[in-house]
């Protein structure tokens, strides 16, 4: 008990140190916010003006969004550690590697959130899309899908950190493994945004969080793996 | 010599297989002769699962015990396995087109499933090129594998799910292929393929294993007379443990 206590407190620690140098650093997460947006943006342009299809085609494209926005939140994440050594400092701590991982993946997931709430109203406005009543749902599946892509992005970040070529191997490797997160993530936004007619938001919701939680666990479970070398 | 005897017995169970798949039993009422295709595709499949899932469990072994000889067999596994998959694709798409009439079928569970099961172990392939290191590659390999082991049942699953949350699979279901009530025949020739490709993986697995294996003794070799040369080169100075970096 007092070990998941200590756990916890690390988690935390490393969390908030991520989120302060985020906040300070201002320019990277703005920007990457600003990059997600104008994704969203040139989709419009793909797509043509039709704004019917541009609704229907709307979960989908946010949710795109917030995987390529994610990707560069996660790579930036380690980066920042990488940079400066940092990330060998991070391995000597004498302290559990899965409290490390956790506190990475907290501070990612928490970037995720951000960026997915921020990401709505723009969709909602592009695509005239009337999220007011829908809010809490579509809330819900964006923290799910945050979680569960900062499970995954956490522990390739870890391992594509100091790679060659890492910047196309993050997304190479990660974008396969989150395909089922992309897919129940779009469906619940789907379900959420027409009102579930079909009372499948439940289902798709209960996917996300079992992909959360084996995700979680396995990441939790190999992050040490990955600090070691 | 065993290797290459089990070698020349899988070629032969294959052409045997072949045979008897093209030639011997009769074709399909509804599918014609594109039915035949099922007999290597369902094999492929069904050897690139056991391939991944071979991976999986030796990267799991060498996190435990820290053996190479068992990252060698990861690699032998996830090659043979990409090499099956692709494999399969091929095939379903050669038997979709005049079944289905589409090359790709968005709705077929399995279809879309064995798609990013290809593009999860061909990561897995390239991230093991861009690693030098043999136990950082390793455990690098080890844990990308058993992260794609873990996903594929998720990535079954959403997939199945997808196509309309209380509709049961139509295509592509195992009880439908070995369906007792098919013609025995059918059955049969599509036993005897898999047990020919399974003595084909077997043979490919053991040849790829003793290439990784020679591969790194050659990296071994490689590395030794790098810090030779470098003691010789500036004798007394401290031992050099690896390349420069």
């Amino acid at each position: 008990m007092n070990d998941l206590r200590r756990g916890m407190a690390v988690a935390v620690a490393i969390a908030r140190k991520d989120a302060i140098s985020e906040l300070r650093g201002r320019q990277a997460a703005g920007s990457t916010l600003f990059f997600a947006a104008l994704v969203l943006l040139l989709f419009g342009f793909a797509l043509g003006p039709d704004s019917r299809r541009l609704a229907d085609a709307a979960p989908g494209l946010l949710w795109l969004a917030i995987v390529f926005g994610g990707l560069l939140t996660m790579a930036r994440l380690h980066q920042l550690e990488a940079d400066d050594g940092a990330f060998e400092q991070l391995a000597l701590y004498p302290v559990d590697r899965r409290a490390i991982y956790a506190g990475k993946a907290l501070a990612g997931a928490a970037a995720m959130l951000v960026l997915g709430g921020l990401l709505l109203p723009v969709v909602a406005v592009l695509y005239a899309i009337p999220i007011g009543a829908a809010w809490l749902p579509l809330l819900v599946a964006v923290a799910l899908g945050a979680i569960g892509f900062a499970a995954i992005g956490t522990a390739y970040a870890g391992l594509t950190v100091r790679m060659r070529a890492r910047e196309v191997m993050l997304p190479l490797l990660m974008l396969p493994v989150v395909a089922p997160l992309l897919l129940a993530a779009v469906k619940a936004t789907g379900a959420a945004i027409s009102g579930d007619p079909l009372g499948e938001l439940g289902s798709w919701l209960q996917l996300l969080v079992a992909f959360d939680v084996i995700m979680l666990v396995v990441g939790a479970g190999t992050y040490g793996f990955l600090l070691e070398d | 010599m065993k290797t290459r005897i089990l070698g020349f017995v899988a070629l032969a169970a294959v052409i045997g297989a072949a045979i008897n798949g093209l030639f011997v039993v009769p074709a399909d009422l509804n599918q014609g002769d594109a039915q035949r295709i099922m007999y290597v595709h369902v094999a492929s499949a069904w050897i690139a699962y056991a391939s991944f899932g071979v991976t999986a469990l030796a990267g799991l072994g060498y996190l435990i015990w820290r053996d190479l000889r068992l990252d060698a067999l990861a690699l032998a596994g996830a090659e043979v396995g990409v090499m099956f998959t692709a494999f399969a694709i091929w095939g379903g798409m050669m038997w979709g087109r005049p079944v289905w009439g589409v090359y790709w079928q968005w709705e077929d569970p399995r279809l879309t499933t064995t798609a990013l099961l290809l593009a999860l172990y061909v990561g897995y392939l390239l991230l093991r090129r861009l690693t030098d290191d043999p136990a950082r590659r390793a455990a690098r390999a080890a844990v990308v594998g058993l992260i794609a082991a873990v996903d594929i049942p998720i990535v079954h699953f959403s997939v199945l799910w997808w196509r309309g949350l209380h509709q049961g699979p139509t295509i592509g279901d195992p009880s439908k292929i070995l369906n007792p009530s098919a013609p025995l025949q059918f059955v049969l020739a599509l036993l005897a393929m898999l047990a020919a490709f399974t003595l084909v993986w077997v043979y490919l697995l053991i040849r790829r294993y003793e290439l990784a294996r020679l591969d790194w003794h050659r990296e071994e070799d490689a590395r030794r007379g790098f810090v030779l040369a470098a003691r010789e080169a500036a004798p007394g100075t401290a031992a050099v443990e690896g390349p420069a970096r």
